[in-house]
C-alpha cells in the first residue's frame, strides 16, 4: 500500500483553510453522529448487540483458520473457487489472471476498500483493462483521480458544483454536452452512463462485508444496488476481500446487520443486503457463470497475537471517523492512506510500516470518542498508543521530542530538581509575559511552545509554584 | 458544605499535577480548601512530580513506569489520593495498573494506590457524599467536559451538581460540550494547526452561550481554551471548577 502519511501536517493545514472542504466535513462530523445516535437510541438492545458483536469477532479471530477452511469448503460445494493471496501483489495477479481467463476487456466494480488497499484498479488499468467504479461516490473520485475521502462516503465531501464540473468534463465522450447542476439530475446522468458500462461488462468485481462460514455466502451491504448489478450482470463475479471478514453462522451475521448501518449512516438497515453463493445454477434465472473469491491476507495474520489484533474486528462502518474531532477537522485525504481517522491510524502502520505511517497514530488527542462509538468496541486509543511505543522503541520519535521526554523523566526521578525546574520555568514565563486586561499572558513562546502560541496565548501565573508556596506554609 | 464533617480520620494525599503546580497554583489551594471543608485531613507530599502521562502517551513506557514508582512512594500511605484533574487521575487509576505485570513487585502497591485515587469533584460527590458547596458567584458559566474525566472516569453530572449549588451561578450548556477542545497533551504542540482549529471550534460554541466564563476540570484544557479566547480578544473568563466551587475570587484568576 502506497501512503503519503508523512505529509499529514501539511495536508491538514491546507484542509483547514479549504472552506469548501470544511463545509463538506459537516455531514461527517454533525449529520452522521446525530443520525447514529437517533437510531441507536431507538434500539434498547443496541449496547448488548455491540457486546455480542465484539464477542463473536473475538471468537472468530481465535479460530480464524477453522472458519476460513469451512467457508472454503462450502464455497467449493456451491461451485465457486477460493484463491488465497498473501500479499497485495499476489491478490492483484490472481485477479488479473482471472480476467485474462475470461478474455475480459471491460470490468465493473462496486465499492471495496480492500481493492483500494491493494490498488487493484491501477494494476488492472496498467494491464490494459477498462475498469469502472459503479458506486456513485467511487465513480466520482475515480473520474477526479482522487483517493476515497472516507471509507463509507468516499466523495461525500464534494459539493454538487464540483461533481457537476467533473461530470461535464468526463461525460462529453458519452455525448452529454449540457452542463447539469441539479443534484437529482446529476445522479440520473451517472445512472444512464453507468448503465451502459454494466451492460458491456465482462467481469464484475465486488468486495464483501461479511463471509458466512456455515453457508459459503458472501454478504454485500449497499445503498445503491450497484453491487448487485456488478455481481449478477457480468458473466464473471470476482469477490476480493480480507480474511478477517468471516463470521461463523447466519445467526452471527444477523447481529452485525443490526449494528452496521446504524453505526455507519444512522440507517436502521441499508437499502440492499444481499447474500451470494456460487455461480448460476441450471435452475437460476440469472447470475454469473463463474464465482471466484480472492481472500486477502496482506499483513492481517501478522496482526494476530499482537496488541493490534483487536483491530481485525473492524467492520468498516466509519463511526470512529465521524466521531473523531481530528478527522472532522482535517478530512480523509490528509491521512495519505485509504484508511483514515482512528481506524486508519491503527490499520495503516500495520499494512504499510510504523516509520512511514508514524504521523497517523500521533495525530490524536486521545479524547476517546472513537472507542465510545465503535460497534465492536475496539480500544482504538490504546492501539494508537501501541504504535507510538513501537515508534519510540525503534528510535523513530523525533530527536527533540525524545530528548525532552528523557529530561522530563529524569526530573521526575529527582524531585528537588523538578521543583527547581518548575520554579525557574515559572519565573521565565513571567519575564516574557505581559499584562493585558488584568491578565498576565505570554503571546510568543520559544522552542516547542511555538506550537502553542501559534494560535493561542498562555495564561501565566503571578505566583510561585503550588508546591513551593505550600512548603512555605501557605494553606489557602 | 452540607453536613458537619463526618470523615475525620481519613487522610488524603493531594496530587497537585504539574500543570496546577506550575501554571495554576490557585487550583491546588482551592482543592485543599474543598477537601478540608469536607472534613478530611489533607497533606501535600513535597516530593511529588508528574504522573508521567507525557511519556506514556509518547510511547515511552519505561519512563512512565518510573513515574508510577515515584508516585507510589509519595502516595501509598494515604486513605485516598485526590487529583484536581480527570486526565492525571485517569492516568493513575486506569493506566498505571496496565503498566505492570501481575508478577512484578510493584504491582500490588500500584493497584492499591490506583484504587484509592480519585478526581477531585467526583471524589467530593461520589466518595464524600457532598451535593452542595458554600460559595456564591453572580455569574453565568458554561461547562466543558474534559475528555479523560468524561470517558475514562465517567465524570459528567458531578461538576454540574456542585456548580448548581453555587449561589447566583447560572449554568448555560454549550453545544458539543463533550467534544475535545484540542489540547491532548503534547498533541497541541505536535499538531498545532489541527489543535488550533479544534480549540477555535470550541471557542465558537463557548461564545454562542454568552456565558461570562467557561469552567472545566482540567488545567490543560483550561489553558488551551483560555489562551484561544484571549488571543481573539474575548473577555470570557476561564476557571477550573475547583476555583469556582471554593469560592475563590473569580476576577483575578492567575
Amino acid at each position: 500500500m502506497h501512503i503519503t502519511s508523512e505529509k499529514f501536517q501539511e495536508n491538514a493545514k491546507a484542509a483547514i483553510s479549504d472552506e469548501q472542504l470544511q463545509t463538506g466535513l459537516f455531514i461527517f462530523g454533525k449529520i452522521f453522529p446525530l443520525l447514529r445516535e437517533a437510531t441507536a437510541s431507538k434500539l434498547p438492545e443496541f449496547e448488548a448487540l455491540r457486546d455480542s458483536a465484539r464477542d463473536i469477532k473475538i471468537e472468530n479471530l481465535n479460530n480464524l483458520g477453522t472458519y476460513l477452511e469451512a467457508f472454503e469448503a462450502r464455497v467449493e460445494e456451491a461451485g465457486g473457487r477460493i484463491h488465497w493471496a498473501r500479499t497485495s501483489e499476489e491478490a492483484n495477479t490472481i485477479v488479473e489472471r482471472l480476467c485474462e481467463e475470461a478474455n475480459a476487456k471491460n470490468i465493473i466494480k462496486s465499492k471495496s476498500m480492500v481493492t483500494e488497499e491493494l490498488e487493484l484498479n491501477d494494476h488492472l488499468i496498467g494491464k490494459g483493462y477498462n475498469v469502472v467504479e459503479t458506486d456513485l461516490g467511487e465513480y466520482i473520485i475515480q473520474l477526479r483521480n482522487e483517493k476515497p475521502f472516507h471509507i463509507v462516503g468516499p466523495a461525500l465531501h464534494l459539493t454538487a458544483g464540483q461533481v457537476s464540473d467533473t461530470f461535464y468534463e468526463a461525460h462529453k465522450e458519452h455525448g452529454r454536452t449540457e452542463k447539469v447542476e441539479d443534484k437529482v439530475k446529476l445522479v440520473e446522468e451517472a445512472r444512464i452512463v453507468l448503465r451502459e458500462r454494466f451492460k458491456n461488462a465482462d467481469v464484475g468485481i465486488t468486495g464483501a462485508n461479511f463471509l458466512v462460514a456455515e453457508t459459503g455466502q458472501i454478504v454485500l451491504i449497499t445503498n445503491e444496488g450497484n453491487a448487485d448489478l456488478s455481481a449478477t450482470l457480468p458473466k464473471r463475479h470476482i469477490v476480493v476481500t480480507g480474511i478477517e471478514k468471516v463470521v461463523p453462522t447466519l445467526d452471527d451475521l444477523s447481529v452485525f446487520l443490526r449494528i452496521l448501518a446504524r453505526s455507519a449512516t444512522g440507517q436502521e438497515t441499508s437499502n440492499y443486503v444481499s447474500l451470494y453463493s456460487g455461480p448460476r445454477r441450471a435452475r437460476d434465472a440469472d447470475g454469473p457463470e463463474s464465482f471466484d473469491i480472492v481472500l486477502v491476507d496482506n499483513g492481517r495474520t501478522d496482526m494476530l497475537g499482537t496488541p493490534v489484533e483487536e483491530m481485525l474486528r473492524c467492520i468498516r462502518c466509519g463511526a470512529c471517523l465521524n466521531a473523531c474531532p481530528v478527522f472532522t477537522t482535517v478530512g480523509g485525504q490528509s491521512y495519505g492512506s485509504v484508511y483514515s481517522g482512528p481506524m486508519g491510524a491503527v490499520w495503516t502502520p500495520a499494512l504499510a510500516s510504523v516509520s512511514s505511517a508514524a504521523k497517523l497514530p500521533n495525530a490524536s488527542s486521545f479524547c476517546g470518542k472513537c472507542e465510545e462509538v465503535c460497534p465492536v468496541r475496539i480500544p482504538l486509543p490504546s492501539m494508537m498508543r501501541h504504535w507510538r511505543e513501537k515508534e519510540f522503541e525503534s528510535h523513530l520519535t523525533p530527536s527533540g521530542q525524545r530528548w525532552g521526554l528523557g529530561l522530563w523523566a529524569w526530573l521526575g526521578k529527582h524531585p528537588s530538581l523538578y521543583s527547581a525546574a518548575t520554579n525557574i520555568a515559572g519565573v521565565g514565563l513571567r519575564l516574557i509575559s505581559k499584562t493585558r486586561r488584568g491578565r498576565r499572558i505570554a503571546t510568543s513562546l520559544p522552542f516547542i511552545g511555538q506550537g502553542w502560541t501559534q494560535s493561542r496565548d498562555l495564561a501565566v501565573p503571578s505566583e510561585p509554584t503550588f508546591l513551593s508556596q505550600y512548603k512555605d506554609g501557605r494553606r489557602r | 458544605m452540607t453536613a458537619q464533617p463526618t470523615t475525620s480520620g481519613h487522610r488524603i494525599g493531594l496530587f497537585a499535577t504539574c500543570l496546577v503546580n506550575t501554571m495554576r497554583p490557585r487550583v491546588g489551594f482551592a482543592a485543599l480548601k474543598l477537601l478540608e471543608d469536607a472534613g478530611y485531613e489533607v497533606a501535600v507530599p513535597g516530593d511529588q512530580t508528574c504522573c508521567g502521562q507525557p511519556n506514556y502517551n509518547s510511547g515511552d513506557q519505561e519512563s512512565a513506569r518510573d513515574f508510577a514508582r515515584g508516585f507510589i512512594q509519595q502516595f501509598s500511605n494515604f486513605d485516598y489520593v485526590v487529583v484536581p484533574s480527570g486526565s492525571c487521575a485517569a492516568m493513575v487509576k486506569v493506566h498505571y495498573p496496565k503498566l505492570f505485570e501481575e508478577d512484578e513487585p510493584e504491582k500490588a502497591d500500584i493497584d492499591a494506590v490506583a484504587a484509592r485515587t480519585h478526581e477531585l469533584v467526583s471524589f467530593l460527590t461520589d466518595v464524600a457524599g457532598i451535593d452542595r458547596v458554600e460559595a456564591a458567584h453572580a455569574t453565568s458559566v458554561t461547562y466543558h467536559d474534559a475528555c479523560s474525566g468524561l470517558r475514562e472516569l465517567k465524570i459528567k453530572q458531578q461538576p454540574r451538581t456542585l456548580l448548581g449549588s453555587v449561589e447566583g451561578l447560572e449554568l448555560k450548556e454549550m453545544e458539543d460540550a463533550e467534544v475535545c477542545c484540542g489540547f491532548g497533551g503534547l498533541f497541541c504542540v505536535k499538531y498545532p494547526d489541527v489543535s488550533g482549529e479544534m480549540v477555535r471550534k470550541k471557542s465558537e460554541e463557548i461564545l454562542k452561550t454568552e456565558a461570562d466564563a467557561i469552567v472545566t476540570g482540567d488545567v490543560g484544557c483550561l489553558l488551551n481554551i483560555e489562551g484561544a479566547l484571549t488571543r481573539r480578544g474575548e473577555r470570557t473568563r476561564a476557571f477550573h471548577v475547583a476555583e469556582v466551587l471554593a469560592g475563590f475570587d473569580t476576577e483575578d484568576a492567575s
